[in-house]
C-alpha cells in the first residue's frame, strides 16, 4: 500500500504540495507515483525564477522504463530545483516526500483545487 | 485480461508488478529492476518466458521446409541439439519475427518465436509448410525459464537428476539437448551464460522456488529489456519489423546468401535492395550528457535523419545507450533531440556489456 502523509496536499496526477514555515511550498511525486515508474535514473529538474501556472509540465522525471511529466501543482515562481537528485534520482523513489523533493515554489495567490489525502486516496482507489 | 503463464500466480505472490505485453499479463520487476538486472550480471536470475511460443515442426521435409522459411541457413545445423538464429522474411525482405531454431533430427526440428507475433507466425509457417508437409505442433504444454547469469548453469544443473548434470554442463554456446522431462538450451538474451529451460507447465511453480531458494533471484521483463539493450541484441518490434529489412536492421550475419541454391522467402528483394545500394544501418549509441535515449527520439547527423529504436538507461555502465537506425554513411558522432534539446551521443561498436564486462569507455 502506497504511503500518503495526512499533512500534504496532492494533485490527480500524483504530485504532493507541502506548505513550509515561511509560506513558500516544497512539491514533489508521491509514493505511489515512484511505485509505477520505478527505479528512476534522471531527473530535469525546473530553473530558479521560472514562473508556472498550475497544470504546467515544469519537470520531468525518468526510470528505467519511461519519461514522465511532472505537473505544477499550483500556479508560482520556482524558487530552486533539488539540486540533490543531479547525482541521486533514486532519492524519489527512497524519500518521495522528504530527499526527493523536486522544486520549491512562491506560490502565485491561494493553492485551487488540491486533494487532501484522503481525497487523493479515494482518487488512487478509484483508478485501480 | 491478458493471457497467463503458469507462473502468473506465483509472480503475483511475489510481489511482481504485472503489465501487458504481447497480450499476456508479465512480471516487469518485483520491486527493483535495477537490482534485478544486477543479479543477472554478478550472480543469476531468472525470467519467466513461458509466454514465447515454442513450435515443433516434424516430417521427413522439416530441414527443406526451414530452408526456404528463414534467411539464414539451417545447413549450419549439422548436429543434433545445434541452435540457429535467424529472421524470417516476407516477399519484399521485411522481417515477420525473429526465432531460434533447434535441430534434434532430420525430422524434428524445434522453433521459438516472439509471443506478441504468435498467430501471425503461425498462419505464415502453416502456409509455407504445407507443400513440404511438414507438421507444426504449438507446445502450450511447455513453461519456459532462462536462467541466466554467471551462477545460472551449475545452478540449474544442480536441480537436475544426478545421470543428466554433466551433460547439461558439456553443453556448448548455443546448443540445446532433451533430458528427461527437460529441454535445457545454452542460449538466452542477456549476454551472459546460461540455461533456457522449457520443461513440462506442471514443474514450472517448484523449480522457479527451487532457484530463489538457490539464490537465484526473480527478475522481470524490465531487467530483461535493459539487459539485452546492454548485449546490443534487437528485439522485434522495435528494432525491426515488417517494414525494415534485416541488411538496415544490424543483422546482416544472420542472412545467408552463400548457397546460391537456396532460393528462401525474401532472397530477391534483399539482393535487388544490396544491388541498389542499402540506405541505412543500426548502430549503438552513447549518449555522454545527461538525459535518457528513447525509442522514437530523433537523431540528427550531417547525411540526414535517423532514429532511436531502443534506447533506456544502462544499469551497468550508468550512462544511457540505444540502438538506432541511421544513414549508411553516418560517422562517429550524431545528435538526439530530447525534448527540443540536440544532445551529443557517440556511435560505438556493439555489444555494450558481455559476459559481466562493460565494452564501451
Amino acid at each position: 500500500m502506497s504511503n500518503i502523509p495526512a499533512d500534504l496536499k496532492y494533485t490527480k496526477s500524483h504530485e504532493w504540495v507541502r506548505t513550509l514555515a515561511d509560506g513558500n511550498v516544497e512539491v514533489g511525486i508521491t509514493d505511489h507515483a515512484q511505485g509505477a515508474l520505478g527505479d528512476l535514473v534522471f531527473v530535469d529538474v525546473p530553473e530558479a525564477g521560472k514562473t508556472l501556472k498550475a497544470g504546467d509540465a515544469f519537470a520531468v522525471v525518468e526510470s528505467v522504463k519511461a519519461a514522465s511529466d511532472v505537473y505544477a501543482p499550483i500556479a508560482g515562481a520556482v524558487l530552486e530545483g533539488n539540486p540533490a537528485l543531479g547525482a541521486q534520482p533514486e532519492l524519489i523513489n527512497s524519500e518521495p516526500y522528504g530527499g526527493g523533493w523536486i522544486a520549491r515554489m512562491k506560490p502565485n495567490g491561494a493553492p485551487q483545487g488540491l486533494l487532501s489525502a484522503a481525497e487523493y486516496q479515494a482518487h488512487l482507489a478509484a483508478e485501480g | 485480461m491478458g493471457r497467463r503463464t503458469p507462473l502468473y500466480d506465483l509472480h503475483v505472490e511475489l510481489g511482481a508488478r504485472m503489465v501487458d505485453f504481447g497480450g499476456w499479463d508479465m512480471p516487469v520487476n518485483y520491486g527493483s529492476q535495477i537490482e534485478e538486472h544486477h543479479a543477472v550480471r554478478r550472480q543469476a536470475g531468472v525470467f519467466d518466458v513461458s509466454h514465447m511460443c515454442v513450435i515443433d515442426a516434424r516430417g521427413p521435409r522439416a530441414r527443406p521446409f526451414l530452408s526456404k522459411l528463414v534467411a539464414n541457413d539451417v545447413a549450419k545445423l549439422k548436429s543434433s541439439g545445434k541452435a540457429l538464429y535467424s529472421c524470417m522474411l516476407n516477399e519484399a525482405g521485411g522481417v515477420i519475427d525473429d526465432l531460434i531454431i533447434y535441430f534434434i533430427d532430420e525430422s524434428f526440428f524445434r522453433i521459438v518465436v516472439n509471443a506478441g507475433t504468435r498467430d501471425k507466425d503461425l498462419a505464415w509457417m502453416r502456409e509455407v509448410a504445407a507443400p513440404f508437409g511438414v507438421e507444426l505442433t504449438e507446445r502450450t504444454d511447455l513453461a519456459m525459464l532462462a536462467v541466466q547469469g554467471p551462477q545460472a548453469r551449475a545452478t540449474v544443473a544442480g536441480l537436475l537428476p544426478a545421470e543428466h548434470r554433466d551433460a547439461a554442463l558439456a553443453l556448448a554456446v548455443f546448443q540445446g539437448r532433451q533430458l528427461g522431462d527437460w529441454f535445457v538450451a545454452r542460449t538466452g538474451y542477456t549476454g551472459e551464460d546460461g540455461f533456457e529451460v522449457m520443461l513440462p507447465e506442471g514443474e514450472a511453480v517448484a523449480v522457479w522456488r527451487k532457484l530463489n531458494a538457490q539464490g537465484v533471484k526473480s527478475a522481470g521483463l524490465g531487467a530483461r529489456d535493459t539487459l539485452r539493450l546492454e548485449a546490443a541484441m534487437n528485439l522485434y518490434g522495435n528494432d525491426m519489423d515488417e517494414g525494415q529489412n534485416p541488411l538496415e536492421s544490424g543483422l546482416a550475419w544472420t542472412v545467408s546468401f552463400e548457397d546460391p541454391a537456396r532460393d528462401f522467402i525474401g532472397r530477391k528483394a534483399l539482393e535487388s535492395l544490396k544491388a541498389g545500394g542499402l540506405k541505412k544501418k543500426l548502430v549503438a549509441l552513447v549518449l555522454d550528457d545527461r538525459g535518457v535515449l528513447r525509442g522514437h527520439q530523433k537523431v540528427v547527423t550531417p547525411s540526414g535523419e535517423g532514429e532511436i529504436t531502443s534506447g533506456t538507461f544502462s544499469p551497468s555502465m550508468e550512462k544511457s545507450i540505444a540502438l538506432a537506425r541511421v544513414p549508411r554513411d553516418t560517422g562517429a558522432t550524431v545528435q538526439v533531440d530530447i525534448r527540443g534539446k540536440l544532445l551529443n551521443a557517440r556511435v560505438v561498436k556493439a555489444p555494450f556489456v558481455r559476459n559481466g564486462q562493460v565494452l564501451v569507455s
